[in-house]
């Protein structure tokens, strides 16, 4: 929590000096990386998924393009490719073209606030040092941050929304109505944790939260990771509402086959169908590395030999492959929830459970702060809880007593 | 936690046996009685067995086969009869593969092998001509271009003709009533019915699963519990219970 103080300045070192050719260069050359690394982990993990599905469903998957079927991704996008650009004849001209950009973009920019690297083993700043400039592992770090994030991740349920809508289709229609609502309900819940995480790292920084994560924790031993830090509960609540976010099994009513053809892209066929699925698993790869980056100290890590933004790569790709699993484990494991069972967990479960533990953190935080009293703190707050919760549990008895009066008067 | 019971049951998949076959390399054995496309067979001596009576082709409910009979030529005869088929075309457009050309012919000459492998890419190449049909001088089929032939599938062309009697009648279980075939002469009946269930029993419920291990039985376990669950909630609200 000290080390609040060692990071002073947000922002890469790179552009705070005079900008000059290798500037433009550095900066030219992290676009390129970025966008290369992010659209190749993306189509590995389309083929991942497809692997790992098969394996746990005693089946073999692609193995046909490629060695072990790794390039059937590529096969498959260039077919789509050659595909006839279907645009039905009641859809919204326009917006029917934009929408498969208004999911794709932003499921790029997201990817360009995740440190993928630098030195931030034995109490480093994560700045590494190219053609002579210092300059951080990541495309940008703006001061705002994790707002970023979530402000990305609200675009892009316009992308889906206006798919829906503008296919001039019953099923589209209804699958984006579904999509909204559900990603508008689990943005509460996901920001609340993510302020969690601001809140114990004391920075909106991703760069910053990623060095503040990076020293030794508790103990010594345990690193100071925030899934640690603000005791697991935020971190949870921040993987399902995230799953929620992507629209991924076992939240993907967004397009229930069973109910809805195939969601809002039905009407969607070739290249533009290609920039939904791309979207789709994009979102999955930046998800996952926001989680790394949030939760588990991002790309920070030990480095016992050799120069340690290496290492620090390594790291950060370990973890996110742990994430890349975890979702597809869930696709695999998981039957899809009933859209008053959605609803219920994100309204009536995550949102409360995030923010309460969120006013718990902070007055843990307030309590070791000021030198106050923990016992009478403690006692406060458990009464406190204990009164919240009775309400809301009052609340959801007398709201389904009265349903239930209801069905009995229209039967 | 009963949730995450599922967790481990689909993890434990991933070291699992694999079901699927990789089709195009390998090829799961094919019933030993499976239809396939047809052949035209012909004796030991290397006469047709064809006699051009058009069965076959009357009793075809897909009226994929055609057949013109001729006389044959007295110096330099087709088959053993008077007559020959002097045009056989089977159309694999339309065939079913019903076999009942197979049980309309009074000479076996025409039975069907197990091959269902073909892809061609006209209608020419899709009417099969005497020619491509008759076995060659082997008493093997012929193998066309776009057929899928892997070495032994091409053995068993007559299976259904051996298993059964002509008459269709279990007396003659057993008893050869059969002519020979080039190549493979007199080819010897299947062990009757009683042998062959002592070597693999009949199925006992009708269909044979593999996939039912303890695994499956637990799954099923906790589906019978959920389905309670949602009995009892009803519609009411499931606030808080979690």
């Amino acid at each position: 929590m000290s080390a609040a103080t060692a990071v002073v300045i947000a922002g890469d070192p790179l552009l705070s000096g005079e900008v000059d050719l290798a500037t433009i260069g550095i900066v030219l050359l992290k676009v390129l990386v970025t966008f290369v690394l992010l659209l190749v982990a993306t189509m590995l993990m389309v083929w991942f998924e497809r692997k790992l599905v098969s394996d746990m469903q005693n089946r073999i998957g692609p193995n046909r393009a490629g060695p072990f079927g790794i390039l059937q991704t590529l096969a498959d996008g260039i077919k789509l490719f050659f595909k006839e650009n279907l645009m039905p004849e009641r859809a919204e001209r326009r917006v029917y073209a934009l929408a498969p950009f208004l999911s794709f973009v932003p499921a790029f920019l997201l990817f360009a606030i995740i440190p993928i690297g630098g030195n931030f083993a034995d109490g480093g700043d994560g700045t590494v040092t190219i053609f002579g400039k210092e300059t951080y592992l990541q495309l940008a770090d703006p001061p705002i941050g994790i707002l970023f994030v979530l402000a990305m991740s609200s675009i892009a349920v316009y992308g889906v929304m206006l798919a829906g809508w503008s296919s001039g289709s019953k099923y589209p229609l209804l699958g984006s109505v579904r999509a909204s609502a559900q990603m508008v309900s689990y943005e509460a819940a996901m920001g609340l944790s993510a302020m969690a995480v601001v809140l114990v790292t004391g920075t909106l920084s991703t760069h910053n939260m990623v060095v503040e994560q990076a020293g030794p924790g508790l103990w010594g031993i345990l690193p100071n990771w925030a899934i640690l830090t603000t005791l697991a509960v935020p971190f949870v609540i921040f993987v399902i509402a995230g799953t929620a976010e992507l629209n991924r099994p076992p939240f993907d009513l967004v397009e229930a086959e069973q109910e809805l053809v195939a969601g809002f892209n039905t009407e969607y066929s070739s290249i533009r169908f290609a920039l939904f699925f791309l979207a789709e698993f994009m979102n999955t790869v930046t998800m996952s590395a926001i989680f790394v980056t949030l939760f588990l100290g991002g790309p920070a890590g030990p480095a016992p030999w050799g120069p340690a933004w290496v290492w620090s790569i390594g790291w950060f790709f370990v973890k996110l492959v742990c994430f890349l699993f975890m979702f597809v484990w869930f696709r695999a494991t998981l039957p899809r929830l009933r859209y008053d069972q959605l609803m219920h967990l994100g309204w009536k479960v995550l949102i409360p459970a995030s923010l309460g533990w969120l006013l718990m953190l902070g007055a843990i935080r307030l309590t070791l702060d000021n030198d106050w009293n923990p016992a009478l703190v403690g006692t406060i707050g458990l009464v406190l809880f204990l009164v919240f919760w009775a309400l809301l549990r009052g609340a959801n008895a007398s709201a389904a007593a009265r349903r239930e009066l209801d069905e009995e008067l229209t039967v | 936690m009963g949730y995450l019971e599922g967790f481990k049951v689909t993890f434990a998949q991933i070291f699992g046996e694999r079901v699927t076959t990789p089709y195009p390399k390998e090829k799961t054995p094919k019933a030993l009685r499976q239809h396939g496309r047809h052949v035209l067979n012909r004796y030991e001596d290397g006469m047709e067995k064809c006699i051009g009576c058009e069965l076959c082709a009357g009793v075809c409910p897909a009226r994929c086969i055609y057949v013109r009979g001729a006389d044959n030529p007295m110096d330099d005869p087709v088959s053993p009869g008077e007559r020959y088929g002097y045009v056989y075309e089977i159309n694999y457009l339309r065939c079913i593969h019903c076999d009942l050309c197979v049980e309309a012919c009074p000479t076996e000459a025409i039975t069907e092998s197990k091959l269902f492998e073909f892809s061609f890419t006209n209608r020419a190449d899709a009417i099969y001509t005497k020619a491509e049909l008759v076995v060659d001088d082997e008493g093997m089929p012929r193998h066309l271009p776009w057929e899928d032939w892997r070495p032994g599938e091409e053995v068993d062309t007559s299976a259904w003709m051996r298993a059964t009697a002509p008459s269709g009648s279990a007396a003659y279980e057993g008893v050869v009533a059969w002519s020979g075939e080039l190549g493979f002469g007199v080819r010897a009946p299947e062990a009757d019915q009683v042998t062959r269930d002592a070597i693999t029993p009949p199925p006992s419920d009708g269909h044979d699963d593999h996939g039912h291990d303890d695994h499956d039985d637990h799954g099923h376990d906790d589906h019978g519990h959920d389905d309670h669950g949602h009995e009892d909630h009803g519609h009411d609200d499931h606030g808080g219970g979690h």
